[in-house]
């Protein structure tokens, strides 16, 4: 043992004041990844094929012969530059992601694994009916739980996410004015709050779009509605419980005076993860309203999308649905495809097949766990967190609208940010700084610096009160005049704050060889 | 309930807190007309095992197409997917994360996004790309209203090649959009016979190569013809893997190209999710729908990808948008990511050419059955054949004796006429014993 050295390995860190920049752009574990494009695999694959007999003549002068410029990957080359992308995202797996509107909810795997049945993942759209039943059955049960949970009499399937959904509720509306000849009412109203989607759907589909006003507490102004509504009103759209978080008290008020003036009511139902299983929007007056598949009913969202958007419609809606439809009878389940016999009067196809079957699947999945009594269950927790966190933070934050409880979102404007120098993006950057990801800001656009908090049922009571902690220590922060944590934030995110106004002024939206380089100019 | 975690005593801990006496009291800005006592008529709470059991026997009541000699296409072709894809997009971070909204902590999927419109635009021959798009014949409808923008004119001319399915969506959001549509007659050869209709109001031309028949075209052509009418050229690919054999539509005069990404990635899912591609020229970058993924650098100089141009969007612009598109096929996008940055140029171009050889080896099978006419002149992986017998009735003849035998075109527009056409398409999952197979049962159909 003599000559062993005396010199051991340090067992206490080193006292230094500054934290240098990394030489490589590494932060910790996680290494700066470059593009596909840089990574020299011009004449490299990842994949094994063996070499065909190829016979092109036919194809003459339409084979390509110009170089298509798609680098290739090994198979660990691959795996190794994905999860180091991977690692540069926040996911909500990995904690709270209190996007308001965005229902940012549990995945359960169970769907996934549903969802890659060789029965569901692995069939074509056009197989012959009769060799995909079990797939028609799944989406006829799906519609019964949709119909059953909305107390609606009919769902369209296909729409492909809540826009497609919007745009799929107002081309039956179309329709149905046109079936009575009505044809002069080419105006949609929509909430100053309403989600962005709205008047961009009414507008895709032709119509003017006028605002109605809301009132001191969050909710339709009444008296400026019926002002507005007459005979060229072609429909209202309102989001309940709208993007205030707040419920429409007088939301079958609502419908009885758009009805009264021959307008119908299309209900935005991103917010429907509140009152699944508790309010029945049938109940409510509604003539249709998307269902965003992968807000209340655990999608994922990945990114994202895929989504899915089915639409709920009323008697009078009904029948202008778009194809396909899905009908049983003695001889199984049907898939009707074109607007003819029970489908005449569709107003068409909204897309190619039918729909988002990966999306269908998961959702059910979902369902059938919850069950009825789960559903409701997951409203009610979804409403019950809001709440406590816009209790528990009430006296640091100001509160949009303080009277009265709040729905699935807790909403706050930035008057308790006076006087700081700091603003609501400045705020919600801190977070990050802190593990949490940032609530949805600057929406809705009725409440100055809005900050829209929206925890859902998944959070526990210890997730919640971690979430609260830390906000309250940035709001104390915040009003200490700790000004530099909120303005230079993030600091300690893959990535400092990036510089949108550059994206924007000179686009590059590609990746294209750098000059000199002898791929061939792009 | 295994997905809510709160407990009665937090329940009611937290209640206390809030100051409500019970959770009725968070709802009483319900109207009492719409209150309801228990719960809806829906079945309870399901146990994992249970669900699983019940979702596995609807699926065992379907035929996978892996299961059977398979020949299906018209617009979702089954290929082989690296099973490396579906690893990564189950992963937490990509799965189960949002939109990228706050760039700093989603460079992940940013960087993705980035790395599929390049992909995109080099893979159409185009010069930008965006985001995705829900699918195929979606991106189709909003190139239609792309034209419109451009343009200020309002008629669309789509060839009798153009997917029936895909005429009909278009349709149903170009005619609310106030735009006249005019689809020629189905034929097989159908592309060049567009020309002809072009007019001073046409803001596009929509083609597809391959089209609905799997007939390959060169459309420069009709590039001319519309550019000198100053109408735009939509393309639309049904089957993306074709590009790795056949021109890109950038490099025969396309603005705006509008695919179906289903093949790269994705699988068949019975129609959905999908992606769709859209693709345009540089100039028109300001006119397109959807998300835009753009470099940028961060506070700290690094290099950094935002969501872009989002002047262009719904969120921003409302009612004077671009399109209402808001969640697109982000994860679907991720998958055909991985799986072309696995092949590459070299893996796209050798399975492109084992599909060609494939489709052509069925050519020879299917010409020597009696009742069998080809009609496809140039295909890349599918084609039409005139068959003896109504295909409706023959492909349900195949399905009982274990072979998916193609589509039906009277499946896709039940009014062409042409009840005895079958489209059947080979993709590198068809074997020589598939073939073998598929050839002698329809031997047996037809005699």
């Amino acid at each position: 043992m003599s000559g062993m050295s005396n010199v051991g390995r340090p067992t206490r860190p080193n006292e230094v004041e500054t934290r240098p920049a990394t030489l490589t752009g590494g932060r910790g574990l996680l290494q700066d990844e470059p593009l596909i494009f840089e990574l020299n695999g011009w004449e490299k694959t990842g994949v094994d094929i063996a070499d065909a007999e190829l016979d092109a003549s036919d194809l003459g002068d339409l084979v390509r012969r110009d170089p298509i410029d798609l680098p290739g990957l090994s198979e660990p080359e691959a795996m190794r530059h994905y999860v180091r992308l991977s690692q540069k995202n926040h996911a909500i797996d990995l904690a709270l992601y209190p996007l308001g509107s965005c229902t940012m909810k549990h995945n359960p795997r169970l769907n996934e694994k549903m969802a890659r049945l060789p029965g569901i993942g692995d069939v074509h759209p056009l197989q012959p009916q009769s060799t995909v039943q079990g797939a028609i059955e799944l989406m006829d049960q799906l519609a019964h739980w949709l119909k059953t949970l909305t107390g609606m009499p009919a769902v369209a399937l296909s729409p492909k996410a809540g826009a497609h959904g919007e745009l799929c509720g107002l081309l039956a509306i179309h329709a149905a004015h046109d079936a009575k000849g009505d044809t002069a009412r080419r105006v949609v109203l929509v909430p100053t709050s309403a989600h962005g989607t709205n008047p961009a759907t009414a507008a895709f589909v032709g119509y003017a779009v006028r605002e109605i006003a809301q009132t001191e507490d969050g909710r339709v102004d009444l008296a400026d509605l019926e002002a507005k509504l007459g005979p060229d009103i072609a429909a209202i759209m309102v989001t309940n419980p709208n993007t205030c978080g707040l419920f429409e008290r007088d939301v079958i008020e609502i419908a009885r005076l758009a009805h009264a003036a021959g307008a119908y009511f299309y209900c935005d139902g991103a917010n429907f993860n509140a009152i699944v299983g508790r309010v029945r929007p049938g109940d409510l007056g509604v003539d249709a309203m998307h269902i965003n598949l992968h807000k209340t009913f655990s999608t994922p969202h990945g990114g994202g999308g895929p989504g899915a958007g089915p639409v709920v419609l009323s008697e009078a809606l009904a029948p202008y649905a778009p194809t396909p439809w899905v009908t049983h009878g003695p001889d199984g389940f049907k898939l009707i495809e074109d607007a003819t016999g029970v489908a005449a009067q569709s107003f068409g196809r909204m897309c190619a097949f039918q729909g988002q079957m990966g999306m269908y699947v998961r959702a059910l999945s979902y369902m059938m766990s919850h069950g009825s009594d789960g559903l409701k269950q997951v409203a009610e927790d979804a409403v019950l967190n809001a709440n406590y966190i816009k209790a528990r933070l009430a006296d640091l934050m100001s509160p949009a609208f303080p009277d009265g409880p709040c729905m699935h979102e807790a909403l706050f404007d930035d008057h308790w940010l006076e006087g700081t120098g700091i603003t609501t993006l400045d705020f919600a950057k801190a977070m990050i700084d802190e593990g949490f990801h940032p609530m949805t800001m600057y929406f809705p656009l009725v409440v100055h610096g809005a900050m829209l908090i929206e925890p859902t049922e998944t959070e526990s009571k210890h997730e919640l009160d971690r979430f609260i902690e830390a906000l309250r220590a940035l709001a104390q922060a915040a009003k200490a005049g700790d000004v530099d944590r909120f303005k230079g934030a993030p600091f300690y995110a893959p990535l400092r704050r990036l510089d949108e106004t550059r994206a924007a002024r000179a686009p590059k939206l590609r990746w294209t060889a750098p000059q000199g380089s002898n791929l061939a100019a792009e | 309930m295994r997905y809510l975690p709160l407990s009665a005593e937090d329940r009611a801990e937290m209640l206390a807190i809030i100051g409500a006496k019970s959770i009725d009291d968070l709802f009483v800005d319900v109207p009492q007309a719409a209150r309801r006592s228990g719960t809806v008529d829906l079945p309870g709470f399901k146990s994992e095992l249970e669900v699983e059991r019940a979702l596995t026997a609807l699926s065992n009541k379907n035929v996978p197409a892996g299961s059977v000699p398979f020949f299906c296409g018209a617009g979702a072709y089954k290929h082989h997917v690296p099973a490396t894809v579906d690893h990564i997009i189950q992963r937490s971070e990509f799965l189960t994360s949002y939109t990228p909204y706050q760039p700093e902590i989603a460079q992940g999927t940013l960087q993705v996004l980035f790395e599929f419109q390049t992909q995109v635009a080099n893979l159409t021959g185009m010069e930008v790309a965006n985001a995705s798009m829900y699918d195929g014949s979606t991106a189709t409808a909003e190139a239609l209203l792309m034209a419109q923008r451009v343009t200020k004119r309002n008629k669309a001319v789509f060839s009798g090649g153009v997917h029936p399915h895909y005429v009909h969506s278009a349709e149903t959001l170009a005619h609310a959009a106030q735009m006249k549509t005019v689809a020629l007659k189905a034929a097989i050869d159908a592309e060049a016979a567009v020309i002809d209709a072009i007019d001073a109001d046409t803001a596009c031309v929509v083609v597809q190569t391959p089209n609905v028949f799997g007939t390959a075209t060169d459309v420069s052509k009709i590039a001319e013809a519309a550019h000198a009418a100053g109408a735009l050229l939509v393309v639309v690919v049904t089957e993306v893997m074709s590009l790795g054999l056949l021109k890109a539509p950038g490099a025969m005069g396309a603005d705006i190209v509008a695919a179906e990404g289903q093949s790269i990635g994705v699988g068949l899912n019975f129609g959905g999710p999908y992606v769709g591609l859209f693709a345009a020229r540089e100039k028109l970058t300001r006119q397109m729908p959807g998300r835009l993924c753009g470099e940028t650098v961060d506070a700290d100089g690094r290099r950094g990808f935002v969501l872009t141009l989002s002047t262009r969007e719904q969120h921003i612009r409302r009612d004077k948008a671009t399109s209402n598109i808001c969640t697109n096929s982000g994860l679907c996008a991720l998958a055909f990511n991985i799986h072309m940055s696995l092949l590459g140029e070299k893996g796209l171009r050798r399975v492109a050419e084992v599909n060609h050889a494939n489709a052509r080896k069925l050519k020879d099978a299917l010409s020597s059955v009696k009742g069998v006419e080809v009609l496809t002149p140039r295909f890349f992986n599918e084609f039409a054949v005139k068959l003896s017998k109504p295909a409706a009735a023959v492909v349900e003849a195949l399905a009982k004796k274990g072979v998916l035998g193609g589509v039906p075109y009277s499946r896709l527009d039940p009014d062409a006429g042409l009840d005895d056409v079958l489209l059947v398409a080979a993709t590198e999952v068809v074997t020589d014993a598939d073939i073998e197979t598929f050839k002698t049962r329809l031997s047996e159909v037809l005699a």
